[in-house]
């Protein structure tokens, strides 16, 4: 039996779209214009099953949660290595997970895929950013920078410094004080 | 808004064709979304960066000994004018000696590499180089103080 049938693409896709809104348990509002509004605290791991399960619709929601992450993470990476009173007492990696509310796993794996670094990687050179001012500032030693970037040891933090920048940390800073001179001997 | 990185311009300038094919193959195998320009000497170098046609470069791979103009000269033109500040200059050279490394970052280079001397070490010098220097653009750290030397 052959059937004919009409239909409207608009209620269709509204009918889809308050389907799996309501199976995620996501609040929302249609605006209509191809817009919907959603709850800013819908976690993204349920973001991105909603745009899979749309996805098989040709339905694309167009937004780029993930950048917006990636961002929060660096943030809070920053924040800790900067303020030393909010370095957790945990691992890094627990922290970042509880707060994020986020598996590690998913996280380190959205970071390295937009950003060439991993969430190791990226920790360690914001560490070695922020010990290049602390020497260049002069008024820690550079034991008192290891504590202060909580390294275990001043060994580790030389280690670590080697590995970020080729260089030694006294060798750095006679690098920088030649570059300044150099820079002034210019202006003049 | 980021997206998946945008392309890289890679220049290199280096009088060995040699030592320019092999970095070319090595990009190539790494799979960057990258453009490799590549110039023979420190004049032509120096000529394409001056006209204001061409696009500015993220990184400059940069050959010491040159003929017509050495790698130190095209390093202080470069970084005595303003235009070029987001460059990312390597100093791609096969001495390691402390003094040439300390010299070629004083003169305002970021990155120092001694030449492998294997495929696949350059494979990994030219990846660590490119995520090091793409640190430097997207994560709001000191240009001034970017230094490498590997």
């Amino acid at each position: 039996m052959r059937l004919n049938y009409n239909y409207d693409g608009n209620i269709a896709c509204k009918r889809i779209l308050e389907d799996h809104l309501d199976k995620l348990k996501i609040e929302y509002h249609i605006l209509g214009l191809s817009q919907i509004e959603i709850n800013d605290d819908v976690s993204l791991e349920t973001f991105e099953k909603l745009q899979l399960e749309l996805d098989q619709y040709a339905i694309h929601i167009i937004n780029n949660p993930k950048a917006q992450l990636i961002q929060t993470i660096k943030d809070i990476i920053v924040e800790i290595i900067y303020e030393k009173d909010k370095f957790p007492s945990t691992t890094i990696s627990q922290y970042l997970s509880e707060k994020l509310d986020l598996r590690y796993g998913y996280i380190t794996t959205v970071f390295s895929d937009y950003t060439y670094t991993s969430v190791e990687n990226f920790i360690i050179i914001q560490k070695i950013e922020r010990a290049k001012k602390l020497i260049l500032a002069e008024k820690l030693s550079l034991t008192e920078i290891s504590y202060e970037l909580n390294y275990s040891s001043v060994a580790y933090l030389s280690t670590q410094f080697k590995k970020v920048t080729g260089l030694t940390p006294s060798m750095f800073k006679r690098i920088v004080d030649k570059k300044r001179l150099l820079s002034k001997k210019k202006i003049k | 808004m980021i997206n998946k990185i945008d392309r890289i311009h890679i220049l290199i300038a280096d009088d060995d064709d040699e030592d320019i094919q092999l970095f070319n193959e090595a990009l190539d195998e790494l799979k960057m979304d990258s453009k490799l320009t590549s110039f023979k000497d420190g004049k032509v170098l120096m000529d394409y960066l001056e006209n204001l046609e061409n696009k500015l470069p993220n990184i400059l791979f940069l050959d010491l000994n040159m003929p017509c103009k050495t790698g130190h000269e095209c390093l202080r033109e470069i970084r005595s004018n303003s235009r070029f500040i987001d460059v990312s200059i390597a100093i791609y050279s096969t001495s390691s000696s402390d003094k040439d490394i300390e010299d070629s970052f004083v003169q305002g280079a970021n990155i120092y590499i001694k030449k492998p001397n294997d495929f696949s070490k350059l494979k990994k010098v030219i990846k660590d180089v490119v995520n090091m220097d793409w640190q430097y653009q997207s994560s709001g750290l000191s240009k001034e103080t970017f230094f490498y030397s590997l």
